[in-house]
């Protein structure tokens, strides 16, 4: 069992644009996570939605961009629902991320009519392929048909988009909801409103990154979307952790979101390339954002064990 | 200003830990008074605050503001008259955002709140001239984020904040019982030049007889959820912390209950 080094820098740019896909998800999870101070289960149900619909309408013949447009809107439905089953019915909000995503996998089944559903790159000319991606590599095709670069694109117009919306007047408000919730009341904020509006975009998001990884990978799948809040999560939380010092800016945050994503892509092809059963990939992720998450809470616990032995020390 | 008809409000109804807060509780308001609130802990202060705010809906009366009946209004629409500072400093500001970004949120308050861009040039003059008056320097830090303020300064700023778009009524929950006692005075301070510049309407619940007898031109104790004490004018004015107490005692018809409001 050798490890071939150059196998694993073959398999960063396909790590790279995979990361930069799930980045746009991360940027959604980053909007309900971060912003709304929700935690969003929503999110594994409306990516598999978004690739079923994106699959689906092209082939039955529309226009990838009009396909995405679909997945875009498939995402705003599925966050709208959650948000009515949190601010109307009551539901915490992780069960009516629970639910919907629950009632996600029979609508997202009927939609592909069965567990998955492929689409064939020589057939349609699609936004984003790994063959693009080898054939850019090998000079078959010219340098904008990189996947890497029009995901990157894609990427940077919606941070844009973001940063815009989120310093409006309307943007301020969904921020000032998550911020502070009673603030935002006795400021005349809807709360419920901007809940659901900020649900809606990130699941819109969300929906979006599943139509491209779906173009990308060439199929819809209806568990391609098991596990995507924790993944989304990871990239999250990495890139706060690794760039939260660095970047206080709203689009360079979610810059650092994105490449959260794309840092912890890499690290899953580095262990894979150490040929890690690929079965134990969820774990790992598992493992990774709760050592993420616990670490601030164990440094407090571990610096106030200190200050206490050293008080103990000091009495005797 | 505002009238308060005949409110009743019950928490956990019908069950064994049922607590009517408020007993049909009249009260109204004139246009630019303002007024002290006392009482002790379980009196309905907070209750009636909270009533006229909409943070809950209640059992049975009416309110009124400024001829507007909001009996049925949320909390958020109702807000369109009404500025709150809260007891806890932590409560009325947002920490994650810029102070700018907070004087924003409030400079709209009632407002709908469209895609045009959150702060503008002039604005921003504005916030830098009102944060001036406050003299507490933080002009200087517009965009810091007001999580690193002390409660002090958080207070006073969510007070500028409620007083930014002038409210048609000030509601003030003990907004200075969490400080210490020279921030307590400072924000009291700021409190009275705000509400004497723009001829506020207030109700301010306090715990302190003093600040109570001090302020206002008005002032009434709650006690079981109804108003038994009501002086304004030359009463007001001649007060003393051992007459209400003499009052206070005499209404309630025990002295144990002067011990319990001083400590409360």
């Amino acid at each position: 069992m050798s490890l071939n080094f150059f196998d694993l820098l073959g398999q960063l740019p396909g790590a790279l644009s995979q990361g930069l896909i799930w980045g746009i998800l991360a940027i959604g999870v980053f909007i309900t996570y971060e912003i709304l101070n929700i935690a969003d289960l929503t999110v594994d149900g409306s990516f598999c939605l978004g690739g079923a619909v994106c699959v689906v309408l092209i082939l039955n013949g529309f226009s990838v961009e009009i396909s995405l447009l679909f997945a875009f809107f498939a995402g705003l439905t599925a966050g709208l629902i959650t948000g009515i089953f949190h601010t109307l019915c009551g539901i915490s909000a992780i069960l009516a991320g629970i639910l919907t995503q629950l009632g996600l996998w029979s609508v997202n089944l009927a939609i592909m009519g069965r567990a998955n559903q492929s689409i064939n790159v020589n057939n349609f000319r699609l936004l984003v392929s790994l063959r693009y991606l080898q054939e850019v590599q090998n000079g078959d095709l010219p340098f904008y048909w990189s996947p890497i670069l029009v995901i990157s694109i894609f990427c940077v117009a919606i941070i844009a988009l973001l940063y815009w919306f989120f310093g409006t007047q309307l943007g301020c408000s969904i921020r000032a909801t998550g911020a502070n919730i009673n603030m935002a009341r006795a400021q005349g904020i809807n709360t419920n409103y901007n809940k659901i509006l900020g649900l809606m975009i990130s699941n819109a998001m969300v929906a979006l990154s599943g139509g491209l990884l779906s173009q990308y990978q060439g199929f819809a799948d209806i568990n391609m979307g098991r596990g995507a809040i924790v993944i989304g999560l990871a990239a999250v939380i990495v890139g706060e952790v690794i760039f939260g010092r660095i970047f206080r800016n709203f689009a360079l945050r979610l810059f650092g979101v994105v490449t959260g994503a794309v840092i912890y892509y890499t690290v899953i092809q580095t262990v894979l390339w150490m040929k890690l059963n690929p079965n134990y990939l969820k774990l790992l992720t598992a493992l990774i954002v709760v050592l993420f998450l616990a670490f601030p809470h164990l440094k407090a616990k571990i610096a106030s064990i200190s200050v206490y032995r050293k008080g103990a020390s000091a009495r005797a | 200003m505002l009238e308060i008809r005949n409110i009743t409000k019950v928490f956990n109804k019908n069950t064994v830990n049922e607590k009517t807060a408020l007993k049909k509780l009249s009260l109204s308001l004139e246009d630019g008074e303002f007024i002290t609130v006392i009482g002790g802990n379980g009196s309905g202060k907070s209750t009636m605050l909270n009533a006229i705010a909409g943070v809950f809906p209640v059992d049975e009366g009416r309110v009124v503001i400024d001829g507007v009946d909001v009996t049925r209004l949320p909390e958020h629409k109702r807000a369109a008259y009404i500025g709150r500072v809260f007891q806890d400093p932590m409560m009325g500001t947002a920490a994650k955002m810029g102070i700018e970004e907070n004087l924003a949120l409030a400079f709209r308050r009632g407002q709908r709140r469209s895609l045009a861009w959150g702060i503008t040039k002039s604005e921003r003059e504005h916030y830098c001239n009102v944060l001036e008056d406050l003299g507490l320097g933080l002009e200087q830090r517009l965009t810091s984020k007001v999580g690193l303020l002390s409660g002090g300064q958080r207070q006073a700023l969510t007070l500028l904040m409620a007083t930014l778009k002038k409210p048609k009524l000030l509601l003030l929950d003990e907004h200075t019982a969490a400080l210490d006692p020279k921030t307590a005075a400072k924000v009291l301070e700021i409190t009275e030049s705000l509400i004497k510049r723009d001829k506020l309407s207030t109700l301010m619940v306090t715990h302190n007889m003093k600040d109570a007898i001090a302020l206002g031109s008005r002032l009434i104790m709650l006690y079981d959820g109804r108003i038994v004490i009501d002086l304004k004018g030359e009463e007001k004015e001649n007060l003393t912390v051992e007459k209400l107490l003499k009052m206070f005692g005499s209404i309630s018809g025990s002295d144990e209950a002067d011990d319990k409001l001083l400590l409360s």
